[in-house]
């Protein structure tokens, strides 16, 4: 599948990748240029891959407190909320924002290998509730712009207001409506644009011609992992609960979504594993899959690692045994038979300095 | 570089590695301009030992990109008798300049004979053509 600034990233000379079948610029002039970018001025994403989900009717607010794993009822009226979508066993299905649009009107935006089944699964579990559960995903192209002037960017070029941080505001971008998200994935202010897709094309070329660079999932990868940010797929799946995984932060078990027993059971009695950030100490880059040692043992395994472009060093984030998850501890990573230093770190694993 | 540029002076592996033949049995190796492109920004060099035996066609080194790790293929057999450590440092060389500054290791061959197999800059852009 297509985004509708396929012609855009091709007219840039972007090296493109399958992502969960959508055709994905991965970077257009270099990641490092693109990260830097967005760590220091303002970059663009085209995420038009992600899924959006409304939902809708005098039962949304409940319905969704049942399948989300955060305090729903915690969302204002124009707020946002980062959740899992949980099964029955606490396994993570899916991470995703929650946008409140209005009372009973609620945007839900996922990720794009997930999107048919999180509609299913929503779908299944909505049928006790007075809601609507639709698939928005063809109404809306999404542009992610990121970096420390990337608010007074869009602010100027679009001539709209933009929400605070955590908030979403409607608006009028290119003579439609939008919906303008104070959210990102890259530890960076920023905010998020969904825009009719039929305009997207010319939105892009008034934030390029503003001096936004284009920057591709290379990037994205690269600034999320930094942040420490979990990607779906790598650091969270049906197989891992959000307790291992650092995410009891958005869990309220209290309110009894599906899968809180499970999440409430791993609070109370811990994980076997956690999931822990770390930086390799000396040469060496880990990848997703490179087992993690301990003596002659392995006591995890990476799930995701790259070259961080800000710390110029190889970092990553791993499963590993609970009693060695703690910032500071020693372990090694086998990358391809090599075994390489590293050490656990705490999250975020860049910051700037402020 | 930004443009790709295959230098008649050297020989090529399909692999995506080139050959700078020395005197009668020295060689210096690196990788092409298409395969520092595929790859994108090197961001590490993991370079054999000096005295380390390597085997045409098989790896004796890996460079990364940001995204990606890449075996590094020998184009001919031999002994390593000098790795280029400045990229340990300057890993961006290997993009800059393939043929120059950013060359890997230097060989004493083994079998200098293996050379004939190679391929020249006319052959292996014709093969790239045809990818």
């Amino acid at each position: 599948m297509k985004t509708p600034l396929h012609e855009k990233h091709l007219e840039l000379g972007a090296k493109l990748v399958d992502f969960a079948g959508w055709e994905m610029p991965i970077s257009y002039e270099g990641i490092r240029e693109e990260h830097a970018a967005v760590r220091t001025h303002a970059g663009m994403f085209d995420v038009s891959h992600m899924g959006e989900v409304e939902v809708e009717g005098p039962g949304a607010p409940a319905f969704l407190q049942r399948v989300l794993s955060n305090d729903v009822a915690a969302i204002g009226l124009g707020g946002a909320q980062y959740s899992c979508l949980c099964d029955e066993e606490g396994g993570v299905l899916d991470d995703l924002f929650a946008y409140r649009l209005g009372g009973d009107r609620y945007l839900l935006v996922t990720n794009s290998a997930n999107h048919e089944s999180d509609l299913a699964w929503l779908g299944r579990w909505s049928r006790t509730f007075d809601v609507a559960v639709r698939d928005v995903a063809d109404r809306y192209a999404m542009l992610a712009v990121q970096g420390p002037h990337a608010r007074g960017i869009v602010s100027r070029t679009l001539g709209i207001e933009l929400p605070p941080r955590m908030r979403v505001s409607t608006a009028r971008i290119g003579n439609r409506p939008a919906l303008v998200c104070g959210t990102g994935y890259t530890g960076e202010d920023g905010v998020e644009l969904l825009i009719d897709p039929g305009i997207v094309p010319a939105i892009w070329v008034e934030l390029l011609d503003a001096g936004v660079v284009p920057c591709g999932l290379g990037a994205r990868d690269t600034l999320r992992l930094e942040a420490c940010f979990h990607l779906h797929g790598n650091d969270l799946s049906p197989d891992r609960n959000p307790i291992e995984a650092g995410l009891g932060w958005c869990c309220a078990e209290a309110t009894g979504f599906v899968g809180s027993e499970a999440v409430a059971r791993a609070r109370a009695e811990g994980t076997a594993e956690k999931l822990a950030p770390f930086k390799i100490e000396g040469p060496g880059i880990p990848r997703q899959g490179n087992p993690v040692l301990s003596g002659e043992e392995q006591v995890g395994i990476v799930t995701s690692g790259s070259f961080s472009p800000s710390l110029e060093i190889g970092i990553g984030m791993a499963y590993v045994r609970a009693d060695l998850a703690d910032p500071g501890t020693e372990i090694e990573i086998d990358v391809r038979g090599k075994r390489r230093a590293a050490r656990v770190a705490s999250k975020p694993l860049y910051e700037k300095e402020r | 570089m930004d443009e790709a540029n295959y230098p008649d002076d050297l020989l090529y592996h399909d692999q995506h590695d080139w050959a700078r033949l020395e005197g009668d049995d020295h060689a210096v190796f690196g990788i092409t301009w298409y395969a520092q492109d595929s790859l994108g920004e090197v961001v590490f060099y993991d370079p054999p030992v000096v005295g380390a035996t390597i085997d045409k066609d098989s790896s004796y080194a890996e460079v990364e990109s940001v995204k990606a790790v890449s075996d590094v293929i020998a184009p001919l057999s031999g002994e390593v008798v000098e790795v280029n450590d400045a990229l340990a440092d300057a890993p961006e060389k290997i993009n800059e300049e393939p043929y120059g500054d950013g060359w890997l290791v230097k060989v004493k061959l083994t079998q200098a004979s293996e050379a004939g197999a190679l391929l020249d800059a006319a052959e292996y852009r014709k093969l790239l053509e045809n990818n």
